[in-house]
């Protein structure tokens, strides 16, 4: 994963569209950045502002040391010399060539002395060989955005620009591509801005989290940090919010078909994961998903009980509020009644225990940043 | 069919291909342009241009010929010029056929081009930019692949107008034989002189089987390219 300095996208945006007006500014450090907010937000807006698809009222856009564009000093490089590998929602294949000539198509002009990744690597990567000699026509959603991906991939972008790629496909075709775009962060070397409204998503994929509402940036930092913040979780909406924890896996639990994770707000216990002991990955434990106890909860179903500090409280409109807590240093949100806050008198400082319903997994890896094996070695 | 159709009949036959054949190749560059210039451009005058461009359509094909006549005859003030510094003559000439067959064509050729252009999903054309591709590579690599049906049905539009040609034809560059006689002069003259109506009915036929035969091409042509974006 590239995290140097040349490959930092910094943007700063000011810009008019009707009622709605843009005006936000960030920094992309490499790795993966997502783009999270509703729609309305502005994110196709400044998609089109750093893909050189629209002109911007006034800003300042630079990638490393190149600079897109800078109003102030006229500048505007136009988009087939910004080297920006864009993914848009719906795939935009050229339905008069082939797979394979859609995926060759940027090579034309990307410059011959650049190494990028070849086309064997890419179609291996994205598992697209059986798919070349193709018409997009014949392609199912999920083909199409895969082969979208590789296209931009080998017109050897200096950024590669994810605008909700998995946003016009089901529930399956989406589960079939994230694995594909995560070992596109792991192995392809190219920083990526992936813009979405989904948290799974966001979680699973991003280093770094740019939050939007409304045209403006509500928070922006390192994902996980950014993901357990009370003022950010209602914009993921009520079913999608939660914290993001770094876990390893710490053993197997072979008779109980369990995998234990160890994790900084202490072990979690989930359906057996097939990955060596010691692998990174990441949970999210979504906040519709964890009650809240006084006391240590006896005889109940429940596997994981943390003990908790209450750190933060936020009322909602309506019967719901969201509760931040500590968790031996690591962050975990609850999203609960009012009616129980008050009835359980919680406050910050509170002692309680988090009973942790469910976890959403993923697939993190480790620091040698390769993806790892699914071959069943514990 | 050189002993069923008369010496006449087969001589109009041959300049008529001719002639429309010429008419259309040479409006395809400047069809193009000006169907890309309403599709896309913005620009003072695009109004006028599109106006312009289909006069001919509307106006009595008589006056087109005429006009052109005017302007292009041998005392016209382009037809003056290009007589004097290109040594080029077009009225009475088949190459003033042409250049009417041309003209009446004109408007049908540009509209098929331009309602196709006006389809085509820009969305492809911005992805292709941000591949790399320059705009003009764009429209060569992209925006023509995908406009080509619009521009073969333009191409037949344009032919078989030209082949039907009759009014502005024999306004500008009469009706000789050999030299300016098409089929639709050929099949006026044979109705007009004693005798002459068993070779207008063959004239006749020639004239429908022709216009079929580019219809059924342009059909197939157009199928093959639209199949091969969808399969």
């Amino acid at each position: 994963m590239t995290r140097s300095s040349d490959s930092a996208l910094s943007v700063e945006v000011t810009h008019r569209q009707g009622t709605f007006s843009l005006d936000v500014s960030f920094a992309a450090p490499g790795g993966v950045t997502a783009l999270f907010g509703r729609s309305g937000a502005g994110k196709t807006t400044l998609v089109g502002a750093i893909g050189g698809l629209l002109r911007p009222a006034r800003g300042r856009i630079a990638l490393g040391d190149r600079v897109l564009l800078d109003t102030e000093r006229g500048i505007f490089v136009p988009r087939h010399r910004r080297r920006i590998g864009t993914v848009f929602q719906e795939g935009r294949l050229f339905p008069h060539l082939s797979v394979r000539q859609n995926l060759l198509f940027g090579r034309w002009f990307a410059p011959r002395s650049e190494g990028g990744a070849g086309f064997d690597a890419v179609v291996d990567l994205l598992g697209i060989a059986p798919l070349l000699g193709r018409r997009p026509a014949g392609l199912s959603g999920g083909e199409k955005q895969r082969v979208a991906i590789g296209r931009a991939l080998l017109a050897k972008p200096r950024l590669l620009l994810m605008d909700e790629p998995l946003s016009a496909l089901d529930d399956a075709r989406k589960a079939e591509i994230l694995p594909y775009v995560e070992r596109l962060r792991d192995e392809a070397g190219v920083p990526i801005v992936y813009v979405s409204h989904s948290v799974a998503e966001v979680a699973r994929l991003a280093d770094t989290l740019v939050v939007l509402e409304g045209g403006r940036v509500a928070a922006a930092g390192p994902a996980g940090e950014i993901l357990s913040r009370l003022d950010v979780a209602p914009l993921a909406g009520a079913r999608e919010a939660g914290a993001v924890l770094d876990a390893r896996v710490a053993a197997q639990d072979e008779g109980f078909g369990l995998t234990i994770l160890h994790t900084r707000a202490g072990p979690l216990r989930v359906p057996r994961i097939d990955l060596p002991l010691g692998t990174a990955l990441r949970v999210q434990v979504p906040a519709r998903d964890v009650l809240l106890s006084l006391g240590a909860p006896v005889g109940t179903s429940a596997l994981n009980v943390l003990p908790a500090v209450v750190a933060e409280i936020r009322a909602r409109d309506g019967a719901g509020a969201e509760v931040r807590l500590d968790c031996g240093g690591a962050a975990l949100l609850a999203r609960i009644t009012r009616l129980s806050l008050s009835e359980m008198g919680l406050a910050p400082g509170s002692r309680v225990f988090a009973v942790v319903k469910s976890v959403a997994l993923d697939r993190r890896s480790g620091a040698a940043s390769r993806l790892p094996r699914y071959d069943g070695t514990t | 069919m050189a002993a069923w159709l008369g010496p006449d009949a087969l001589v109009a036959l041959r300049l008529s291909l001719l002639v429309a054949g010429t008419a259309t190749a040479a409006s395809l560059p400047p069809g193009l342009a000006v169907a890309v210039l309403l599709a896309r451009g913005r620009f003072p005058g695009r109004a006028v241009l599109d106006t312009v461009v289909h006069l001919p359509l509307v106006l009595p094909p008589v006056v087109t010929g005429y006009l052109l006549l005017i302007v292009f005859g041998r005392r016209g003030p382009v037809g003056a010029w290009l007589h004097d510094a290109l040594g080029v003559t077009l009225a009475f000439r088949w190459t003033g056929a042409a250049l009417a067959c041309a003209v009446m064509g004109f408007p049908l050729m540009v509209r098929a081009m331009r309602l196709s252009l006006e389809s085509v999903d820009r969305r492809l054309e911005e992805a292709a930019g941000t591949l790399g591709a320059h705009p003009v590579a764009v429209f060569a690599l992209v925006t023509l692949p995908l406009v080509l049906p619009g521009i073969i049905a333009g191409l037949i539009l344009s032919f078989a107008r030209a082949m039907g040609e009759f009014g502005a034809t024999i306004t500008f560059v009469a009706n000789i034989p050999g030299e300016t006689q098409t089929l639709p002069s050929a099949i006026y003259t044979f109705t007009q002189v004693p005798g002459g109506e068993a070779e207008a009915l063959k004239l006749t036929l020639v004239s429908v089987a022709v216009s079929t035969t580019a219809l059924v091409v342009s059909e197939v042509l157009a199928r093959r390219v639209s199949r091969r974006m969808l399969a």
